[in-house]
């Protein structure tokens, strides 16, 4: 934050709305982060809560029914900044950034491949469009890439098609290629999510190597707590399309102050706690999106809930790099000095 | 004394492949091949495995949902009276439907959309003997209560509920007949964290109160340490350790084990240690490798890996029974 040439992306007071049958559900109500270079930054959430509808409007990817209402994307390019939610969803320069400076790796591999095309022609793809290299490097490039993502005999491979890959290896093609063209961020929707824990261990074992060769500011967007312990730098929680709580990974994990990242937090067994853990279900479940409690969106589910609580609370700077959104922060954040 | 309720006796299930014009088989994938396991009475046993490792399949096995190619099945009452279920005709196998259920995985789709609750879950207690309908109403609006659903819920559509409360709807269809013994397979894993801890907490209690066995089948190993009291971890078809959970974690006895507990992300930044990272992928249970299933990603592979299959054998660890197929364990074997 100090330095203001380490940010790559910074995303201020956006809102993202979806229009159906008359209503609207504000999908994405007021979200703001920044996303440094060569950091992870982790958003974590229960399904609905927005995360992957931000990411979606970064990539300007949103379906025809809903649109950008207010905010800013700022993307630094070179010495340039430009900014995303200006742009022409399909023009030229959107088309530009989409693949080259911003990749996105989605959360199925199985249904994100193309079946009909081999994995070669959708990796060189991307390299078609985004750099000058001739049809003999560009397959030079695709075997290359394959190669560095740990695929076996990738001369081979590159020609097959994505049935005859595994999860994992349709995972790893999905990142060969958002890293074909270097992007300086990617986004990275529950990318594992899909995997058995010791494919995730190896993509994000993969993951991390990218982020400390190539300097690559990445978006993780993710439901599990312990992902966000493992990888992130930096954590924002959502919760009804806002951020509930954002900070460091050790702000936010060993220090949480929203009363949802600590219920979040204390939801799920830890591995080596053993059989006499406490875990603790946060009472509910999520509202309804067009029927949305006024005030604090946690409130209902809240066990500190006042009439204060009516009011939806403002962000709250805690610190330089802590902020948490909630009206009574300074009860729980007086047990950690 | 502890007295089983399930006695698994070299279960095999294997799929036949089939190809060509005249569909001739060409393989078999070797989904479950060969496994030992006894249940004992009231406790909660963990099934713990990848993709592909045959846990569904094996918590299948048991219910005859899937024929057994081979193997014995052995259900033990109360009263020690032994039945050998992979034998009995169908019919005859009706009793031992009752005493044996299951809560599927995804609550979405093991609901009949076009029936209400009740009329989904009022079918095995018409067949089995209870007539009347206010009766019928009865024992479902208990059982609602019970999850801490609201009795009139039962006349709605499976539509009109979230996916925890369907999954808890699951919970009161496998309870409605009284079982012994409630093969859970992933019951929580399609669920949102807040959720899932809801229907943990649900569990639990549901087995306290009704002197239940679950036979807990999951890919997440930290949600079975929280549950179980013994967790058997499977690999390709076979089980390679079965133990008291905290000594899964404590004394892991297996490579593989070890390898699947460090991949798990831990949500404690106190407690990250260094990820194993195995190469590849799960081989093909059609054609499993020779010698020991796991040597081609193993770590410590050595020869003998390779040509010899390890049975599962005995050890103690904390004094407590742990049961591991490896060669490469240094303690002494318990005969």
């Amino acid at each position: 934050m100090e330095n203001k040439n380490n940010i790559a992306l910074s995303v201020r007071d956006l809102k993202t709305f979806f229009y159906t049958n008359n209503r609207c559900n504000k999908a994405v109500n007021g979200v703001s982060f920044d996303v440094e270079k060569g950091k992870t930054l982790c958003i974590v959430g229960e399904s609905g809560c927005g995360k992957s509808v931000t990411a979606a409007t970064i990539m300007q990817l949103l379906p025809t029914l809903s649109r950008i209402e207010e905010g800013e994307i700022k993307f630094q390019k070179d010495d340039k900044i430009i900014n995303i939610e200006k742009l022409e969803k399909n023009g030229k320069e959107m088309r530009e950034i989409r693949g080259s400076d911003i990749a996105m790796i989605f959360q199925d591999p199985m249904t994100a491949l193309n079946p009909v095309y081999t994995v070669g022609f959708q990796i060189s793809e991307n390299l078609k469009y985004h750099t000058n290299l001739n049809k003999k490097e560009i397959r030079e490039k695709c075997i290359s890439l394959l190669n560095d993502m740990g695929i076996p005999l990738p001369e081979k491979r590159v020609d097959e098609y994505p049935h005859s890959y595994s999860g994992g290896m349709r995972q790893r093609a999905m990142i060969a290629m958002a890293m074909a063209c270097n992007p300086k961020i990617l986004i990275a929707d529950e990318p594992t999510t899909a995997l058995d824990v010791t494919i995730q261990a190896q993509i994000f074992e993969l993951m991390d190597k990218l982020k400390k060769e190539n300097d690559t500011a990445i978006i993780l967007i993710t439901h599990d707590m312990g992902v966000v312990a493992e990888l992130a730098d930096n954590v924002a929680v959502m919760y009804m399309g806002n951020i509930v709580e954002a900070g460091t990974a050790d702000d936010v994990l060993r220090r949480p102050t929203h009363p949802y990242t600590k219920a979040l937090l204390e939801s799920v067994p830890v591995l080596g706690r053993g059989k006499n853990q406490d875990i603790n279900p946060i009472k509910g479940s999520t509202p309804d999106p067009y029927n949305r409690p006024i005030g604090c969106q946690f409130a209902p589910r809240c066990n500190w809930q006042t009439e204060s609580c009516d009011v939806m609370p403002e962000i709250t700077q805690i610190n330089e790099t802590h902020q948490v959104r909630c009206h009574k922060y300074e009860q729980f954040f007086e047990k950690y000095k | 004394m502890k007295k089983e309720i399930l006695k698994l006796r070299g279960v095999k299930v294997h799929f036949p492949v089939q190809a060509g014009v005249f569909n001739r088989v060409v393989g078999h994938v070797l989904a479950v091949d060969g496994v030992d396991l006894d249940i004992f009475r009231g406790e909660v046993l963990g099934l713990a495995g990848e993709s592909g490792c045959g846990k569904t399949t094996l918590g299948k096995a048991i219910l005859r949902l899937v024929e057994p190619t081979d193997g014995e099945v052995k259900y033990i009452s109360q009263d020690d009276d032994e039945t050998e279920l992979t034998s009995l005709e169908k019919k005859d196998m009706d009793p031992f439907r009752k005493k044996l259920q299951i809560v599927f995985q995804d609550p979405h789709s093991s609901l009949n959309p076009s029936f209400t609750i009740f009329g989904s879950l009022q079918d095995p207690l018409k067949k089995f003997g209870i007539k009347s309908k206010e009766e019928r109403r009865k024992i479902i609006g208990d059982l609602l209560e019970a999850v801490n659903m609201r009795r009139e819920y039962m006349d709605r559509y499976p539509h009109e509920f979230s996916g925890g409360q369907r999954q808890r709807i699951g919970i009161v269809r496998a309870l409605c007949l009284e079982p012994e013994l409630i093969v859970c397979d992933e019951a929580v894993s399609a669920l949102d964290v807040s959720i899932q801890a809801q229907v943990l907490k649900l569990l639990m209690q549901l087995k306290k109160e009704k002197n239940l066995t679950y036979l807990f089948i999951t890919h997440d190993l930290s949600v079975t340490e929280y549950l179980c009291d013994r967790i058997a971890v499977m690999y390709l078809g076979r089980i390679v350790e079965l133990c008291v959970s905290e000594d899964l974690y404590n004394n892991t006895l297996h490579p593989y084990s070890e390898a699947l507990i460090s991949a798990i992300p831990v949500a404690d930044l106190d407690k990250q240690t260094k990820r194993i990272v195995l190469e590849g992928d799960v081989p093909s249970p059609v054609n499993p490798p020779k010698g020991c299933p796991f040597h081609p990603r193993c770590p410590k592979a050595t020869d003998i890996c390779k040509t010899e299959v390890p049975t599962l054998k005995k050890y103690s660890t904390n004094g407590n029974e742990h049961y591991a197929s490896c060669h490469l364990i240094d303690l002494p074997e318990i005969t």
